[in-house]
């Protein structure tokens, strides 16, 4: 946890920009592509106007790349560039509180990036049930299901052309086709048990049943289970490449 | 306390089994070349790393089971900085407290002492990237001081320091010793070693050559003095000469341009050169130093 308190103070330099970011994004996307793009779909999407149907798809996909964003440069910039890691290892603290606290920083970015997506959402008046309050913590695990495995990835790296990598091949498709934007059953046939293998699907389809107020019990445990494992498995192997990295 | 430490990467070893003991209080001085294996031994001291065979206690703990207590009471300037480039010199130091879980109040005291301290009040909410190496090493060392250690390990401290900067050190680490800090220092400077250390080890290839008092280390690998005869003409043979004077010193070090008599009296060592009709065109007496007894351990040539 004392290790959380560094990334609170690289926030400080850099905080007014990423807020304003927070909010400008959720609106400048559910403005262009709720609204405008939504006004050309005539018809309803899986039963709900599409500013309905994409709203909680962006919350979870946004959660996502803030994962993704925070586990990449700024792990990579810790170990090699500011080595910022080493100079934690030089006090009384661990390689896993220096893990848990960069992860617990990341937790907590998502805590405020998802709280504003659904303020947002609220006032787009895309919010239909009191269970929307839920999509915060979903969002976080969502986020956290990248941002552990991902920390793990790049605390192997020697240098950051993997990244693009994760971009191209990663968090982008994943963006596009896992039900965020239309959904997944208008995808070819092979392509459907893909896009329902990846993280990004299961939050998607979390938090759009908690927001629409009809998240199945069964699957949204299912959903839940998914990220958590993922987001377990990512922490231990996290453990392992931090140690290998950081202790010689 | 250290008995047969040892650190291997791989197949290869950088600490060979070294023994050594450092008291409370003690000014100790790691020497040796580039790769001699002392920024190893420093991280192991230090609980960074962990030690591949022998035995280690720092405080009286096991840095296998106790590493983060132990971290907790020792201050480390590393060979490397790690400053934050983006924080102030201030932030640097409040972030670096709050890993050791002191309340910000007494970070903050402590802050604005060290600051003081390495001269960088100044300094305190400017960002670090810009400033001068050495203003970013002793924002280093004042970082390593926020948790009142009780053994301060530095390795190479004053490398890349202006001779200002190295004397403002000198005087900040004698002053810490006044106050019973434990210090673990290496260097490349010998005249540095000398001012700082009660005792020293000399490394080379991952193993002790020497250990002992400056003074000491003098009395045993070098003598009183030294005589060196230049010659400027190219064509001498140095070697040549040192054979004619065989028996004058205890030891002779032939260089291209000069020539090396290592003697207990100069004086009468060059009286008997000139005797043996020899008219170098230049001598010089010196008194004996830690650099004379480092060559000798480690030899001239250079490792990389
Ligand atoms: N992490 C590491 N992995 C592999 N070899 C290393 C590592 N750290 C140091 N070495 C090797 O160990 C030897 C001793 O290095 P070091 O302790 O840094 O020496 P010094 O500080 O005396 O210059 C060197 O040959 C160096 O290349
Ligand atoms: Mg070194």
């Amino acid at each position: 946890m004392r290790s959380m308190r560094y990334w609170m103070y690289q926030y400080k330099r850099t905080w007014r920009g990423s807020i304003t970011t927070s909010f400008l994004y959720p609106v400048l996307y559910l403005s262009a592509m709720g609204l405008g793009l939504g006004s050309l779909i005539k018809g309803r999407v899986d039963g709900v106007r599409y500013l309905d149907f994409l709203a909680p798809g962006l919350l979870a996909s946004t959660a996502m790349q803030i994962g993704g964003n925070e586990s990449m440069y700024p792990v990579m910039a810790a170990i090699k560039w500011l080595r910022t890691y080493f100079a934690m290892l030089a006090t009384p603290l661990t390689v896993i509180d220096v893990l848990v606290g960069h992860l617990a920083w990341i937790a907590l970015r998502l805590l405020m990036v998802t709280s504003i997506y659904l303020a947002i959402m609220a006032a787009f008046g895309t919010v239909h049930s009191p269970l929307a309050v839920l999509a915060i913590p979903v969002g976080i695990l969502t986020g956290m299901a990248f941002a552990a495995p991902i920390a793990a990835f790049a605390a192997a790296q020697q240098n950051d052309t993997g990244f693009s990598t994760i971009y191209r091949f990663g968090l982008i498709p994943l963006f596009l086709f896992s039900g965020t934007f239309f959904p997944i059953a208008q995808l070819p046939g092979w392509m459907q048990p893909v896009a329902q293998a990846t993280p990004l699907y299961h939050g998607v389809a979390l938090c759009r049943g908690l927001v629409l107020g009809h998240p199945g019990l069964a699957t949204a445990g299912a959903h839940l289970a998914y990220l958590i494992v993922l987001t377990l498995v990512g922490f231990v192997l996290a453990q392992r490449t931090y140690r290998r990295r950081l202790v010689t | 306390m250290a008995r047969g430490l040892t650190k291997r990467f791989g197949d290869f070893v950088a600490v060979d089994g070294i023994d050594f003991e450092i008291g409370r209080g003690e000014s100790y001085g790691l020497l040796g070349p580039n790769g001699a294996g002392k920024t190893s031994t420093m991280r192991m001291i230090a609980c960074m790393s962990p030690v591949s065979d022998g035995t280690l206690r720092v405080l009286g703990m096991d840095p296998a089971h106790d590493g983060s207590k132990i971290r907790g009471r020792i201050g480390i300037v590393p060979q490397e900085d790690t400053l934050d480039l983006e924080l102030t010199v201030l932030d640097n130091l409040m972030v670096y407290g709050r890993y050791f879980d002191l309340p910000r109040r007494v970070i903050r005291e402590r802050a604005e002492q060290l600051l003081d301290f390495t001269q960088l009040s100044e300094r305190a909410h400017d960002k670090v990237d810009p400033l001068s190496g050495g203003m970013k090493r002793r924002l280093t060392i004042a970082r390593s001081l926020i948790s009142d250690p009780e053994i301060l390990i530095l390795d190479e401290p004053t490398t890349g320091l202006d001779p200002q900067a190295r004397h403002l050190l000198w005087d900040r680490l004698y002053r810490l010793k006044q106050q019973g800090v434990t210090q673990i220092i290496t260097t490349h400077y010998m005249d540095e070693a000398e001012q700082l250390c009660d005792r020293l080890a000399v490394m080379d290839g991952g193993r002790f050559a020497a250990e002992g008092a400056p003074s000491e280390l003098i009395a045993r690998y070098s003598t009183r003095e030294v005589l060196e005869l230049r010659f400027r003409d190219p064509d001498t043979d140095t070697a040549d000469v040192a054979m004619r004077l065989e028996g004058l010193a205890e030891r002779f070090e032939a260089l291209p341009d000069r020539l090396l008599l290592y003697t207990d009296d100069g004086e009468s060592t060059l009286a008997e050169v000139h005797r043996l009709g020899l008219s170098p065109d230049s001598t010089l007496i010196r008194r004996s130093t830690l650099e004379d007894v480092f060559l000798r351990l480690t030899g001239r040539s250079l490792v990389d």
